[in-house]
Parts: structure tokens; C-alpha cells; sequence
């Protein structure tokens, strides 16, 4: 069986496209040959900047034959349908009265140039059927046809045209290597694409090594391409760079920062790699080393070389794409010089910076005022009010000082105006650090500024310092409630604005730092806040907006507050005043629906059942998350117990006859059972049971020993059992009948004060 | 630049000078069948404003031409302080399409032709993607590196003034003082040896432009009357308009004569006038994205009159 190796030759493919390139190459060459037949035994994809490559192993040689059936028209039917079904076979008129003797019967046969016309019985109907045989194909064939097609359409981010051609590659296409090779030798795939015919040679380093060569196989190209300075191998790149770099370090007594994506960029640079490393001039050896990583990995691509005794960055490593005769010396000169010229310019920044921190940051936090963070919702020096108004707010919920938390609000975010990530966006926050360090301000105002973005991602680690939490929740808020207040919310994969992002952050400072507070009312207040934005100039308007908000933090809830403000307030009442009233709440609950979304995900993640999450969602004070989770995550531990199922059997029995006759009778049985009414002795034992357990349960759940309270229902189940067993519920004594549905609401009452228990399944 | 280098490129010798550098691409691009342009007359951000690059690259007609374009960007002033700002500075611009197949080997023999020795030297090619808002233009290439150093943009044209260009142009962008720099062993740009420095009248950069960037710098930042600026900017794009609205014939001489050059002009003027705006820091964040699509839609339309011309490929 034979191996195919294509290789497509482009001028340099961008880095970070080559492995998916590789692996697309793979997917579609691979997919249409075993479509059309053609199996393998194994294969391999391999990329270079300038090569894609694809090795298949044990192909088949031609497609295997295979017997083809289809169904005509009925006997017996008008003649153009049969002439149409002949004619698909390239049978000429002339031979269609021979088909006609399929009317002789079921079973009857013809044979028309090498294709079977046999009648066949369907569902009652004599039916034509024609079979032929469909000869395999050559390998070359077939493969022709699915380059063909894989070429054209490639899944390229970007794509180009060039030169007078009409063909789209990633940057020009050059060559084409495409061959067979079996034990007779290679032969060369019959293919062309746009006036570019394959052929069975390739070229290789471009400086080092750029004549033309021809290969007879895989095994013979990956050893001449070696030869020729290409290492075909992108892992192999990545070592190789890697186990060079590090043992230069090592050698001087340093070591290199690991950095994997960078590894793969630039082993995607390079096909022959040659590590040079160099120092970092004296000069520069003061800067934050982040600032040092920054500006070598964005702008040079090079590794950073740290002295492992002091932590400083010392040294980088970068790599070349070839070997010299003064062993890399004009390299590495030109490569000093570059990052000479860059890390003057990060020192200048530095150093501007330093000034402004040290004298308190004010023409930061005012510049911020010029700075839009979004049309609607204003600008940064804005939002910084309304974070600072949150901040205080939140601050005595998370056991925070109020004034530091307003004070690390205000400047968290004054590094945004400055030189440095002006020119690093990445190092905001960082940068905030280090400038809050410079400004005098307490160490954990200045740890605020640098932790109040996280988390970032759902694996990034959450703060744990109070002050940083308040900053990072406040700030978080804000954006969400900013975005829900202008209507601008995530909708299927749109999500600009990274919302989902930001919701769960707010989950995961909430829920890991145990954080026990009604996000409702945060919300409100905080929709307010930006309502005042949206009102502009009108002090009436905004006076009474800040009436609501005092009104939200002394007594909770919205609708009350506000009526509590409006009320006292005689005189025109704006009519967006007006409308807020109903539209508010809307907008709030919208939102916490929003976390509530984000919080089923993450948990079902953890391994939290839906319909457990559904059940505790479903209870009153569901906006405090914290106690929320400590629900769901009781309750689904107490469901893998025996217990747990002696509680569901227990509730649903008692919950599914209670619920059948209140639908039945119109009314809710939820009041006013009365011991005396028992007739039976397992009613009395209910009501004991109840009676005994239910104060029991009652202080559990006070005490959110969520636990303790399911294990006291879960004891109900066996008086739950005997009652039904021993009564008829539905007693012909009215009295009877309706203190049974009574007492059977007493126990849906009691059992569901952990959860909905008529939203589990199962 | 090590004597390594200067020994190993003697073959050719190293340049001694700015202006060495610039006769030696001129030479190098002729050799290889361009047309040696000047500058525009025209005050331009980068090189790729010059008609022989805007409108050239569109329509079927092929093309061939370098040139030497003077590029102005006030905000990049600093009064001849910074070693490598400039608010002027000279961009090296070739053109050819459709873009020939060996256009890399052709990019390389240029290096080599102002004394990089590809024996010793790093060379590069990193993604790098253009677009510019202005011209409603983009292509797909890389920056050249040499050494870590960006020497060259290498771009392949897609799309100018909105139109598809079919067939694609080969576009290469030098940025000369940048380059110079490099291969002669210059540290500040203003020391930079212009002429020969043996030359009876030695000169460098600094003594041709320090005192210019002083000036502009100046005027650019906080002289230009912005007034004025805002009236010339509304003049030349009406002016651009009615050009173009005029009708294809000419009453005067019968013939079919479409304006596309004149009205681009008034679209370069509006660009730089805008560039001029921005420095004096008049625009702000949501007005620039306006005043960028106002110039846009001038050099869309510019092209759509160039395509409907027999320099822009429509049968006379």
C-alpha cells in the first residue's frame, strides 16, 4: 500500500495559523479520501513558517468497486419516465423495448449494457430497479480531486489573492509536493491548481539552504529537509529552542522565565532555530520586571532570563531563524540595540510616570474625565464615582473600612491614564500597584488596584484581601448593572462587552469569600445610581434619586423605598420618575436572573444537579448566592443519601394527594389542622411527629444547618407512610377530610423550607 | 554595524551615508524594471497616499514604480529631541502589479543592495496586517524584520478606495531614517551623516532638519490656526465633490476627460489637514472616527472615478 506526503510551499504563514493550518490539512485531505474509498493506516500533520505538510501511511492504492442499486419508475409507466431513468445510464432509446420485457413479471431480469434491470415487487408494485458496478479508482485520482477541493476551500482566518490569480492561500502559494511512494518508488500526483502543478520537489532554509530538491518519500524528505536546515516539526522547534535556552542560562547561572505561548509563536518564526542570549543593559535593570517581561515579549519576541538568587530579570533569550559564520554575533548586537532603543522608551514612561504617582495621581484621576467609557454610560471618571459610591456601600458587607474602600475605588483605575499602559494595555492594574506603592497609599489600597480586575477568566484566582473584593465586586457591578440599565445585553455568542465574564466574577468573590448580603438591593441602588446619569441636569430629578438610593440601604427593597420617597415629595414628579417605578423592578430581576443563569452553569460544572439548583433558586432570598449554594449544595449531598430519598418518597406522597384535591377544590390547604379532628392513631402520630420535629427543624434551619433540617423531614417519612396506610384521606366527613389535606399542607410547609422539592425530578 | 559586517559587504562596500542609501534603492528598483518616480507635491501622511500607489493599484493596467515620498505626522513631533520621531521623515515606496512570484527574492536583493549582508543577518518575516481607515484600504503581508528590527512593511493589496484590486499589487514600504539608522551603526537620528562625511561640505540629518522640526513642531502643536484648518478641510471636501460631479465630457474640448486626479488631491489635502487637527488636539475620541470617514468616502469616491479612466483600466 502506498504513502502519500504533500507538501504546500507558501511564502511565510503566520504563526499562530500554522498548527490549526496543519491540522485543517489533515481533517479535509483525510475526510474526502476515506469518503471516496480511500482508507489509511495512519497520519501525520506537520507545518513550518512556509510549509504545510501531510504524511498519510498505508493508503489504499484504488478505491474499492462496489455494487450500485436504484429504484426507477414502476412497470408499466409512461414511456418518458422510463426513457429519463434509462438515460441516466447512457442507454440509448433504441434499447428500451428490451426493458419493456421486465413486464413479463416479478423476478424477470435484463441485462443493457453491463447495467441490471431486474422488476421487483414494492409494497404490492412491480417496480424497475437498475444495479451496476462501480469500478474503484486510482489513489492519484481521487486524491487530485479532494486537494483540489481542500486547496480551494481552506479555513484560513484571513485569506488573500495575489499576483493576476484568482486562488485565496494565506499569503502566495509557491509549490506543490504531492507524491505516492510504494515499494516501485515515488510517483508523482497528476495535479494543477491554477497553472501551479504539483511535482516532487521542495526547497529548503531560505538563506541557508534555498536550492530545489526532490524527494522519493516522507522518510527521504524529513531527512533532507534537516539537511537543508528545516526541522519540519514544530514540537521539535519547541524543544529544541527550549532545551538551548535553557542550558545557556543554566550555564551563566540564570534561568529562563517559562513562557509556552510565547514558545510556540516563536517556534512558528523559525524552521531552522538558533538560541542567542543576551544582557539586559544596567540601565534598565531598575524597572518593574513585568514591565521588562512586557516590553520583550510584545515587541522582540524574546524570553526573559531571570537570576534565580535575586529575582531580578538579568537577561533574554531570543532565537534566530539560521546560523552564522560569527556565531550569531551581528544578531545578537542588532537584536541589544533594538531592545535598547524599546526599554529607553519603557524607562522614559517609567520614569514620567513615577512623577505624577508620587505627587498623588491627581492629573490621572482627571484626565479619566476626558477618557469615555461607553457613550451611554459615560465617562471613566464617572464610573469611579459610582464605583466609589458602591465600594462604601459594600465595604461593611464584606468587613472593610468604608473610607479605604472609596479611597482604593478612586484610584484603581487612575493607571489607565498613564504613559506606560498607554503603551502596555496588559500591564493595567499592575502598573496601578506600583504607582499606588509610589503615591504612599496603604499597601492594600495599592494590592486593590492590581486585584480589583480579577477574576478574570474561570480559572484565575479570586482576591481574597477585603479591599481588593469590595473594589473587584463594586467594579463588576457596575459594568452589569451599567449594561442592563442601557439595554445592552449579551445575547447568544454576542457578548462584547464580556458580561457573562463579569457575572461570574461576581459569583465566584461572592461564594469563595463567604459573603453574606441580598444582591437585590445592591443592584437597585446601584440602577439608580446610573438612572441619575441617564437623568442629566434635572436636581429635582436627581435629589429624589438620592432619596431612593438612602431609603434602599436603611430598608431593602425598591418598590418600598421609592414609595416611600414619591409619596413624601409633593409637587410635579418627572414623569421618567414616573415610569421608573415599573420599569426598575423589570430591570432588576432581568439581571439577577442573569446571575442566576451564570451560577447554574458554574455549578453544574461542579457537579450540581439542575433541578437541585432550580429547587433553591426557586426560594425566597435567593439573591443572597452565598446562602443560595449552601442550599443546592446540602441538598444535593443529602439526595445521594438514603435519607434523601426517604424525605422525596415522603413528600411526594403526601405533597401528590394534597396537591389533586386542591386542584379538585379550588382552595389552597395550607392552614388550620387541628389534632383533635384525628381519628385515626397514626394521625395522631403525625401530628406528634410533626409537632416535635417541626420546631426541630424549624432551629436548624435558622441556625442554615441545612443538613439537620433535611435529616428531621427525612424522619417524617415513616408517620407519613403509617398515616396513609392506616387512613383514606378522602373521608366522606368533611371535617375529617379537610384536617388530613390540612395536615398533609402542614407538611409540604415544612418540608419545603430548604428547597422547592417539587422541582426535583426523580 | 560590526567591521565584520562592513568587511564581509565589500563586495558592494557599506554606505557611508542617508542619501547613499536612497541612490542605491533607486538604482537597485530601476535595475529591476520600475519606474523611478519623484515625490507627490502634496503633503502626505506615508507614501502610500502618492497616486502612483493609491489609485495605480487599481484597475487591470499594470504598473511599476518606486519612489522617494517625504511623509508628514505632526503628532510624532518632538522637536528633533527623540532619536527616532520625526513629524517629517522619508518613506521608500515600490509598487508593482500584478505582484510578481519572486517579489520576496526581489524584496531580499534590495537589503542586500544597501549593504545587509543576508550571511550575517536575521531576516524575518512577521504577520503584519495593513489597513488604512482613511483610504478604505487593506492588505495582507508582514513587517520585515532584520536582527529583531522592523525594516519594511510587505504588504499585498486587497482592497484601495473600497474596490477589490484584481489584480493584486505587491506593495513595499521602507522607512528610510529607521533603516539607515540600522545599517549605518547611527544611534540618533540627527547624527546621521547625510552626505558623504568625507565630503568637502560634510553634512548631517540634523544639520538639514533639526531646526525644521523645531519649527513645525511648534506650529504643528500649538500655532496652526485651527479655524482655518476646519474651514480648508470643509473647502477641500466640497471642492473633491464637485469635481467629480462633473460631467465625464468636456464641453470644451469634446473629450472624455474624469477628474480623478484633481479630486484626489483635494482627498490628501483633507487627510493631512485632518492629521494637522489631531496633533493640535482639537478632535475628540468620537469626532476623529467622523472626520476619518469623511476622508474615507473622499477616497472612495476618487477611486470609483480612477476605475471609470484608461489609466484605471476602462478601454479608451
Amino acid at each position: 500500500m502506498p504513502d502519500l506526503l504533500i507538501e504546500l510551499f507558501s511564502e511565510e504563514i503566520p504563526a499562530r495559523m500554522q498548527a490549526r493550518a496543519a491540522e485543517d490539512l489533515k481533517k479535509r485531505m483525510t475526510d474526502g479520501l476515506v469518503e471516496a474509498g480511500l482508507t489509511y493506516a495512519a497520519a501525520h500533520a506537520l507545518s513550518t513558517p512556509r510549509r504545510l505538510t501531510l504524511a498519510l501511511e498505508g493508503l489504499l492504492a484504488e478505491s474499492p468497486t462496489i455494487r450500485e442499486e436504484r429504484k426507477g419508475p414502476k412497470v408499466g409507466a409512461a414511456l418518458p419516465a422510463l426513457k429519463g431513468f434509462a438515460h441516466a445510464f447512457g442507454i440509448s432509446p433504441q434499447a428500451l423495448p428490451m426493458i419493456d420485457s421486465l413486464a413479463e413479471g416479478v423476478g424477470t431480469k435484463v441485462i443493457v449494457d453491463d447495467i441490471t434491470f431486474e422488476n421487483r415487487d414494492v409494497k404490492g408494485k412491480q417496480t424497475i430497479f437498475a444495479s451496476f458496478e462501480k469500478p474503484g479508482r486510482p489513489a492519484a485520482e481521487i486524491i487530485a480531486e479532494v486537494l483540489d477541493a481542500t486547496i480551494r476551500n481552506f479555513p484560513w482566518p484571513k485569506s488573500m489573492r495575489w499576483g493576476a490569480g484568482s486562488l485565496r492561500w494565506v499569503r502566495p502559494l509557491q509549490s506543490i509536493l504531492c507524491i505516492l511512494t510504494d515499494e516501485g518508488g515515488a510517483e508523482v500526483v497528476p495535479f494543477e491548481i491554477e497553472g501551479l502543478k504539483a511535482g516532487d520537489v521542495t526547497k529548503g532554509h531560505r538563506f541557508m539552504a534555498p536550492d530545489a530538491f526532490s524527494v522519493a518519500s516522507f522518510e527521504d524528505y524529513t531527512a533532507k529537509l534537516k539537511r537543508a536546515h528545516v526541522i519540519l516539526d514544530a514540537a521539535e522547534r519547541a524543544d529544541t529552542i527550549w532545551h538551548d535556552a535553557t542550558n545557556q542560562a543554566f550555564a551563566a547561572g540564570l534561568e529562563v522565565v517559562e513562557d509556552k505561548g510565547l514558545l510556540a509563536e516563536v517556534a512558528g518564526l523559525v524552521e531552522w532555530p538558533v538560541v542567542l542570549m543576551g544582557k539586559i543593559d544596567d540601565d534598565f535593570l531598575g524597572l518593574p520586571p513585568e514591565v521588562l517581561q512586557t516590553s520583550m515579549k510584545e515587541h522582540q519576541k524574546f524570553f526573559s532570563v531571570r537570576n534565580p538568587k535575586t529575582g531580578r530579570i538579568e537577561g533574554f533569550v531570543t532565537v534566530a531563524n539560521r546560523e552564522t559564520a560569527d556565531h550569531g554575533a551581528t544578531i545578537l548586537a542588532g537584536n541589544q540595540k533594538v531592545l535598547s532603543a524599546r526599554l529607553a522608551d519603557a524607562k522614559f514612561f517609567w520614569e514620567n510616570d513615577l512623577r505624577v504617582a508620587k505627587g498623588g495621581m491627581s492629573a490621572w484621576t482627571e484626565a479619566l474625565s476626558n477618557v469615555t467609557f461607553h457613550n451611554k454610560l459615560g465617562t471613566q471618571a464617572e464610573r469611579i464615582e459610582r464605583i466609589a459610591a458602591l465600594a462604601r456601600e459594600l465595604a461593611p458587607v464584606v468587613g472593610a473600612d468604608a473610607d479605604l474602600a472609596e479611597q482604593a475605588a478612586r484610584v484603581a483605575k487612575a493607571d489607565l491614564s498613564s504613559e506606560m499602559v498607554y503603551e502596555f494595555p496588559e500591564l493595567q492594574g499592575l502598573m496601578g500597584r506600583y504607582y499606588a506603592e509610589a503615591a504612599g497609599l496603604p499597601q492594600e489600597v495599592a494590592n486593590a488596584c492590581e486585584q480589583h480586575y480579577s477574576p478574570l477568566g474561570p480559572s484565575d484566582d479570586v482576591p481574597g484581601e477585603k479591599l481588593s473584593v469590595v473594589v473587584a465586586l463594586a467594579d463588576k457591578l457596575d459594568t452589569l448593572t451599567g449594561f442592563w440599565a442601557i439595554d445592552e445585553k449579551p445575547t447568544g455568542s454576542k457578548d462584547p462587552f464580556a458580561l457573562r465574564r463579569a457575572a461570574l466574577g461576581v459569583i465566584r468573590l461572592v461564594l469563595e469569600n463567604d459573603i453574606r448580603t441580598p444582591l437585590d438591593q445592591h443592584i437597585d441602588a446601584h440602577l439608580l445610581r446610573h438612572e441619575m446619569k441617564q437623568n442629566g441636569e434635572d436636581e429635582v430629578a436627581t435629589g429624589l434619586l438620592k432619596d431612593m438610593i438612602e431609603e434602599i440601604a436603611d430598608h431593602g427593597v425598591f418598590g418600598s423605598a421609592v414609595r416611600t420617597v414619591l409619596d413624601a415629595f409633593d409637587g410635579d414628579l418627572p414623569k421618567h420618575l414616573e415610569e421608573l417605578k415599573d420599569s426598575l423592578p423589570d430591570v432588576s430581576r432581568d439581571l439577577l436572573t442573569f446571575f442566576h443563569d451564570r451560577l447554574k452553569v458554574f455549578l453544574r460544572d461542579q457537579g450540581i444537579r439542575h433541578d437541585v439548583i432550580d429547587a433553591c433558586i426557586a426560594m425566597e432570598g435567593n439573591d443572597d448566592l452565598t446562602l443560595l449554594v449552601k442550599r443546592a449544595r446540602a441538598l444535593e449531598a443529602f439526595l445521594k443519601t438514603e435519607e434523601g430519598e426517604n424525605l422525596l418518597q415522603g413528600f411526594k406522597r403526601a405533597n401528590n394527594i394534597l396537591s389533586q384535591a386542591e386542584e379538585k377544590d379550588g382552595v389552597e390547604y395550607s392552614f388550620g389542622a387541628d389534632k383533635k379532628f384525628a381519628e385515626d392513631a397514626s394521625e395522631t402520630a403525625l401530628f406528634d411527629a410533626l409537632e416535635e420535629g417541626g420546631g426541630a427543624i424549624s432551629t436548624a434551619i435558622e441556625a442554615e444547618d441545612f443538613a439537620a433540617a433535611m435529616g428531621g423531614m427525612a424522619a417524617l417519612r415513616q408517620p407519613i407512610d403509617a398515616f396513609f396506610e392506616a387512613v383514606q384521606v378522602n373521608s366522606d366527613n368533611e371535617i375529617v377530610r379537610r384536617n388530613r389535606l390540612n395536615l398533609l399542607g402542614q407538611i409540604r410547609k415544612v418540608c419545603g423550607q430548604v428547597a422547592d422539592l417539587t422541582r426535583l425530578e426523580g | 554595524m560590526t567591521q565584520n559586517t562592513i568587511a564581509a559587504s565589500a563586495s558592494t562596500g557599506a554606505p557611508r551615508s542617508f542619501q547613499e542609501i536612497i541612490l542605491r534603492l533607486q538604482a537597485y528598483w530601476a535595475s529591476k524594471g520600475c519606474a523611478i518616480m519623484q515625490p507627490y507635491d502634496m503633503e502626505v501622511g506615508a507614501g502610500t497616499f502618492h497616486p502612483a500607489t493609491t489609485l495605480r493599484s487599481l484597475g487591470s493596467a499594470p504598473w511599476a514604480a518606486a519612489y522617494v515620498q517625504p511623509s508628514r505626522r505632526p503628532t510624532d513631533g518632538r522637536y528633533g529631541e527623540n532619536p527616532n520621531r520625526l513629524q517629517h521623515y522619508y518613506q521608500y515606496q515600490v509598487l508593482i502589479k500584478p505582484s510578481p512570484p519572486n517579489l520576496q527574492e526581489l524584496y531580499l536583493g534590495s537589503l542586500e543592495a544597501i549593504g545587509i549582508d543576508m550571511d550575517l543577518h536575521d531576516i524575518r518575516f512577521v504577520e503584519d496586517d495593513w489597513e488604512s481607515p482613511t483610504l478604505g484600504a487593506w492588505g495582507l503581508g508582514w513587517e520585515v524584520w532584520c536582527d529583531g528590527m522592523e525594516v519594511s512593511q510587505f504588504t499585498y493589496f486587497q482592497q484601495v478606495g473600497g474596490h477589490d484590486c484584481a489584480p493584486v499589487s505587491g506593495e513595499l514600504t521602507y522607512g528610510l531614517e529607521r533603516l539607515a539608522m540600522y545599517v549605518l551603526g547611527i544611534d540618533h537620528v540627527m547624527d546621521m551623516p547625510f552626505n558623504d562625511p568625507d565630503a568637502p561640505i560634510p553634512l548631517t540629518y540634523g544639520d538639514v532638519f533639526k531646526q525644521t522640526e523645531e519649527e513645525y513642531a511648534r506650529w504643528n502643536f500649538d500655532v496652526a490656526n485651527t479655524d482655518v484648518l476646519l474651514r480648508h478641510f470643509e473647502e477641500a471636501e466640497a471642492e473633491c465633490t464637485t469635481i467629480l460631479a462633473q460631467a465625464h465630457i468636456d464641453p470644451k474640448t469634446g473629450k472624455r476627460i474624469i477628474m480623478a486626479h484633481p479630486a484626489y488631491d483635494q482627498c490628501i489635502k483633507a487627510s493631512h489637514i485632518f492629521n494637522l487637527l489631531d496633533a493640535r488636539g482639537v478632535i475628540s475620541v468620537t469626532e476623529r472616527q467622523a472626520y476619518i470617514g469623511r476622508v474615507r468616502a473622499l477616497a472612495k469616491q476618487c477611486a470609483d472615478a480612477f476605475v471609470q479612466t484608461e489609466a484605471g483600466g476602462q478601454a479608451a
